[in-house]
């Protein structure tokens, strides 16, 4: 088993989420392809608006995120240029060449000096590019890394994921413990070769392999990932206070965290599916978001993503202060701030007619 | 499209980096390099803070080209808390909700994208703040 505990301790610097403004309602889709009949895997999800992709989302969590890094002994401007990484994981980066993290890089001030890449494994992209950020930062490649977690993703029409395709996620400031709001005490990253959900090149929608996506997928992954970092750093569900999952729809996160020994009072601070659908790289990143606008220091808090292809990566978090928001938007309120669309609007927002 | 124009701009689009007179200690945005206020040379880099207010805006029903699948949409005249006015188009806000003195603030967004295989243009809008 390979346990990743840093040798020199890090911490979450700062956080920062988005949302978009819009929210489909599960039952649009179902009224349009199943005459109402369909059973709702979320009750709403969140729409990217016209003038919104990976980079302008990405753009305003790294905002928020930069935002509660700073305080009486770290200026903005200061910070902007020991970024030494800005990291953006996703499966819906809007250029196929070209990076999403460059443009990020340069609209939170970070450039020309930093790491720039985008990162992709499906669901798990933002987990991996955290996990790569404890590194750079524990070596002292990097007095800070931003590794984001974003995504507007795709389901076809009348597919069971157009009820869940959400648009959303999170961005973290990785840097020195002495700054930290939360430190990173250890993670573990769990993969195989599972086909359960790809995109080919070129392809606007993805396809997944049905009930095989639950099992041995899903399941098995986080299940996996998660009992082997309890096991390696000796610990219990009742050692946590939080725990977040990968919220592909209302009912999996709940499950898995439930077999795993978790209680739904540890995991309803930090999910957010049934408001915001499943919002993929940005999943569990945007869930612990949530969680930690309210936590309080010494709790402690598991997250634990899944990417399909897949793998799961798993952390353990301990609070040690409360943030300072410094204007930064909490996540909830995120989620509050919607305007309901019908089906015309949204296929109208996903692009789907074509003008000229 | 222009991608040098556009290229040249791009710090004062995604992060409203404008120039303060070392002179008179006017702000200036766009950066012009010659105060308009006091006519003397500035060149030292400004970060706006992003917030203002409206002071006049119009509705769009007829969008030029580029901008079609955007419309209706609502661009504004910002007077940003520092002084300068900026045009921009106003996101996340229903065209009849806007108001004169409504306080806004500065969102990076897609400004238009030069068909399916050109650039995406990023750049500021402004939202009720």
């Amino acid at each position: 088993m390979s346990f990743m505990k840093p040798s020199k301790p890090v911490g979450i610097v700062g956080y920062g989420s988005y949302v978009p403004r819009y929210r489909l309602p599960g039952e649009e889709v179902s009224e349009l392809w199943t005459e109402g009949n369909a059973g709702l895997p979320v009750r709403e999800k969140s729409v990217p608006g016209l003038d919104e992709d990976v980079v302008t989302m990405s753009i305003e969590a790294a905002r928020n995120a930069m935002k509660r890094a700073t305080g009486a002994h770290l200026t903005a401007e200061n910070l902007q240029q020991k970024i030494g990484a800005v990291w953006v994981g996703s499966e819906s980066h809007p250029y196929a060449v070209k990076p999403t993290s460059t443009i990020v890089a340069e609209a939170i001030g970070a450039t020309p000096f930093t790491q720039a890449a985008d990162w992709q494994f499906a669901c798990k992209a933002g987990t991996e590019a955290f996990q790569a950020a404890i590194g750079f930062v524990s070596s002292g490649m990097a007095k800070y890394a931003m590794a984001i977690g974003m995504d507007a993703a795709q389901g076809r029409p009348g597919d069971a994921l157009e009820y869940t395709a959400g648009a959303g996620g999170a961005a973290y400031l990785i840097g020195p413990i002495e700054d930290a709001l939360v430190e990173i005490e250890g993670s573990l990253s769990y993969v195989t070769d599972t086909p359960d959900f790809w995109r080919r090149q070129y392809e606007k929608f993805p396809e997944h392999a049905g009930r095989f996506t639950g099992e041995p997928a899903y399941f098995g992954h986080i299940m996996s990932s998660a009992n082997a970092l309890m096991e390696a750093m000796t610990l219990k569900p009742s050692d946590f206070n939080y725990a977040v999952f990968h919220q592909p729809n209302a009912k999996f996160p709940l499950k898995v965290g439930g077999e795993l020994g978790f209680s739904k009072k540890q995991m309803e601070p930090g999910m957010l599916v049934n408001d915001i659908g499943n919002t993929y790289a940005g999943s569990c990143m945007i869930g612990l978001t949530a969680v930690l606008d309210m936590a309080q220091p010494g709790e402690r808090i598991l997250v634990t993503s899944f990417g399909s292809g897949a793998g799961s990566d798993s952390f353990c978090l301990r609070v040690l202060r409360k943030p300072e928001h410094n204007g930064a938007v909490k996540t909830r309120d995120y989620v509050a701030r919607r305007k309901v669309i019908d089906y015309a609007q949204y296929t109208r927002m996903k692009g789907y007619y074509k003008l000229n | 499209m222009e991608v040098a124009r556009f290229w040249r701009t791009n710090k004062q689009r995604y992060q409203l980096v404008g120039e303060e007179c070392p002179h008179c200690k006017g702000k200036i945005f766009p950066p012009r390099d010659i105060c308009p206020t006091c006519d003397k040379e500035a060149k030292v880099p400004y970060v706006f803070s992003g917030k203002g207010e409206v002071f006049s805006f119009s509705t769009l029903h007829q969008a030029p080209a580029g901008f079609e699948r955007y419309a209706p949409y609502t661009v504004a005249l910002v007077k940003l808390s520092e002084g300068p006015m900026v045009t921009a188009q106003l996101t996340d806000v229903d065209a009849s909700d806007v108001k004169i003195g409504m306080p806004v603030e500065m969102v990076t967004r897609v400004l238009r994208e030069d068909g399916e295989r050109g650039m995406l243009v990023y750049g500021y809008k402004f939202r009720p703040a």
